[in-house]
């Protein structure tokens, strides 16, 4: 099969309608000899989608994820890179651990497996983990996470994010305070109040979200935040850029579109953390994600096996699968409510994301010289998501039988397809 | 004798919400009719002779699994109780494991007493039976809503309209949340009264008013719901001592004395005497916690009945 493709008539960031020419891995400005054609008419074509926050589950929970279907899932999503989050079992907080996941990724070739390294040893908050083998290691980590755990203690923190700075890291802070969440299940609010689940107040993000702000101001560090989700860490969030501190922060699609309205079913499938806040959160989240306060949108897919979300709420685990749906929710979220247009949609979901973590080869304009990594979508399309027809390995998507707008066609990675159809390539 | 349509409950009982006014005032009135054969040398109805209710109960609860066993008996349905303790539950089965195991077993009706909210909702998903929520984490408890309510209508003739004060751990309290949603149902003014720690945030949407100040609110009050203080709230810092909370949201008989003449004194039980209720109050002549005890059968077996579908007022009738 020739590696020569004609993309015909895409539409790149949802403009004018164009041929884009793929030959050898890179985007040319002419047409190359021998080459396949796919008819792209009607279809927007982005840079290929960066996730800055999956997980993989591999090594350890292979029965949820391994990094082979998860990789798959991320293809089918439109993603030409995610970053595999470090709460393995093991914990990746060694070169070794690292480069395992970066290698099976590179074996699988559905897209880039970036790993993330985890901060602490063995994520417990307590010793820094060998961040510069990591940076040093064939995977070349400059993303680092305790995600899932916050870095609670300031000093630890304040030593974390002046460490990466030897090798252009960031530290991508889970904001959380443990005290403040202790047994938490749900957002604190009237919902948790009538649905007698213990509350997780706003605060417990926003505290320290400002903190890590003031540390990373200090130390003249950048500083990522996961998945925020209330108004509040938006406020502080803003706050902070016009500082003209080097503060990024990613949304999930999730609390983009859902509330925590969706819990008096006390079905699990809705279990996560950061919990679901309000809808005055959501809309905030969509002001900061239009304007740019937010930079990125990262699904923050996390696959479980059933029996751990087929239990009673507080038995079950946190979290919800996005990659395959992740587009699909930005589009119905900020595109049809027109906040965003497809060039913001791929800005907060390629370009950013990309630059955040020091990829170079992703997120870059669909121009002649780039490295073919594009994205066909049909923003006209309509689909129904089923969980069985999910390449994840697990079926705990909060969208199951929900009708959602814009289906990806194809994904190049470096010229080769690995999504055609809509199907693996 | 009122005639109701009988099928007017929902399939489940699982929150106190799950009650209209209508749905409500048909348990009441069936409860009365069959609090009536309580009085009566032969308590027992052959209404759902045949049918099965299991009592599932993952927390001990020696009061309300009695309750509703006895109430199950007086209507002739085979009871089994399925207690976490002893069962394969301690063995690591999950709750949708037990579920499946009971729906084969063909449960008519499960009554579900769950340390983890929502639990029964979830119960619900996985069997056809009714499931009837006897009391879920820190949720709702609604037959103890129902029980009240009734002690209440007994006792001062209405519910509507009743001033009715609840006192105590609003926050983790399922009779209170139960007890809120039904009584301000079926038309009563409630306010619930504790230190500010022990409200939930969000708690100013319920559909009752909220005082920190036990002493304003007693002069105009017509019922007083004690609440219980759990153990592990007396060190969860919630309040400075337990001397401090019993001087501040304790009901003892100076409290006591500035209640309205006809006004009641309720507990949902088990008491902690000298903590929330002093033990003259708790043996007072306003004092209703050994008749909610008795009343609570009389409103299961109301439930029971008509989740289940029974005939029973006709069958009550032939057989005075």
């Amino acid at each position: 099969m020739s590696n020569a493709w004609v993309i015909k008539g895409a539409r790149p960031m949802g403009g004018k309608a164009t041929d884009l020419y793929v030959d050898n891995g890179e985007l040319v400005d002419s047409e190359p000899s021998g080459a396949q054609v796919l008819d792209a008419d009607g279809l927007v074509a982005l840079p290929g989608l960066v996730d800055l926050h999956t997980h993989l589950r591999e090594p350890g929970r292979e029965d949820a994820e391994t990094v082979d279907t998860g990789s798959l899932a991320a293809a089918l999503g439109g993603f030409t890179a995610v970053h595999a989050m470090a709460n393995t079992e093991p914990v990746a907080d060694v070169a070794g651990v690292v480069e395992q996941v970066w290698r099976l990724g590179q074996e699988s070739g559905h897209c880039d497996v970036r790993p993330v390294g985890a901060v602490t040893v063995g994520l417990k908050g307590e010793h820094l983990a060998e961040l510069g083998a990591m940076a040093d290691s064939a995977a070349r980590v400059r993303v680092f996470s305790d995600d899932g755990k916050c870095v609670h203690d300031p000093v630890l923190m304040r030593r974390a994010l002046e460490y990466v700075k030897a090798f252009d890291g960031v530290i991508a802070q889970h904001a959380q305070d443990p005290a403040l969440t202790d047994g938490a299940q749900m957002n604190e609010g009237v919902q948790s109040a009538r649905l007698g689940l213990a509350g997780w107040p706003a605060v417990a993000e926003e505290a320290v979200i400002a903190r890590d702000c003031l540390l990373a101001g200090h130390v003249g560090s950048r500083v990522h935040f996961c998945h925020v989700s209330t108004a509040g860490s938006v406020e502080i969030v803003r706050w902070a850029k016009r500082k003209g501190w080097n503060v990024t922060a990613e949304v999930t699609p999730h609390h983009l579109l859902l509330t925590d309205a969706v819990v008096s079913t006390y079905d699990p499938v809705y279990k996560v953390n950061p919990p679901l806040r309000t809808s005055e959160d959501v809309h905030a989240l969509r002001e900061a994600l239009a304007d740019g306060t937010i930079d990125a949108v990262a699904t923050d897919h996390a696959p479980h096996a059933l029996e751990d979300k087929e239990t009673e709420w507080s038995a079950a685990a946190f979290g919800m699968t996005g990659l395959e749906t992740a587009l699909s929710v930005v589009a119905a979220a900020m595109v049809e409510t027109g906040l965003l247009d497809w060039e913001g949609v791929a800005d907060r979901m390629s370009v950013r994301p990309a630059r955040i973590g020091r990829l170079t080869g992703h997120g870059q304009p669909l121009v002649a010289g780039a490295p073919a990594n594009v994205v066909l979508v049909d923003p006209a399309a309509r689909w129904v998501v089923d969980p069985r027809q999910s390449a994840s390995r697990s079926r705990n998507t909060p969208y199951a039988g929900r009708e959602l707008p814009g289906r990806v066609v194809a994904t190049f990675l470096r010229g080769r397809p690995t999504v055609l159809d809509g199907k693996p390539a | 004798m009122t005639t109701h349509t009988l099928s007017t409950l929902p399939r489940h009982l699982l929150s106190a919400a799950d009650l209209n006014r209508d749905n409500a005032l048909l348990v009441l009135d069936t409860a009365e009719e069959l609090a009536r054969l309580a009085d009566r040398p032969i308590k027992k109805l052959p209404t759902l002779r045949g049918r099965t209710v299991v009592n599932l109960f993952f927390e001990d609860s020696t009061r309300t699994r009695t309750s509703f066993e006895v109430a199950a008996k007086r209507l002739s349905a085979d009871v089994i109780n399925f207690s976490a303790k002893g069962s394969s539950v301690s063995k690591g089965e999950s709750l949708k494991d037990t579920a499946l195991t009971l729906e084969a077993m063909g449960a008519d009706a499960v009554v579900c007493r769950h340390s983890a909210s929502g639990a029964p909702h979830r119960l619900a998903n996985w069997i056809r039976g009714s499931v009837v929520n006897a009391g879920d984490g820190t949720h709702e408890h609604p037959t103890q809503a129902l029980l009240d309510a009734f002690t209440m209508r007994n006792r001062l003739g209405r519910v509507e309209g009743l001033n009715v004060a609840i006192v105590g751990d609003v926050l983790h309290s399922r009779v209170a949340r139960s007890n809120v949603l039904l009584l301000s149902t079926l038309g009563a003014e409630v306010t619930v009264i504790a230190p500010p720690t022990l409200l939930p945030v969000g708690v100013e949407e319920w559909p009752c008013d909220v005082s920190y100040d036990l002493d304003a609110v007693l002069p105009k009050s017509d019922v007083v719901m004690m609440l219980r203080v759990q153990r592990e709230r007396m060190y969860g810092g919630y309040f400075p001592t337990t001397r401090e909370y019993s001087r501040r949201y304790g009901l003892d008989a100076r409290r006591m004395a500035t209640l309205p003449d006809d006004a009641i004194v309720m507990h949902p039980g088990p008491m902690n005497r000298g903590v929330e209720i002093a033990a003259e109050v708790a043996d007072s002549v306003r004092s209703t916690i050994v008749e909610q005890v008795a009343n609570g059968v009389s409103v299961r077996m109301a439930v029971l009945y008509l989740l289940l579908g029974g005939a029973l007022l006709e069958t009550a009738e032939q057989a005075a």
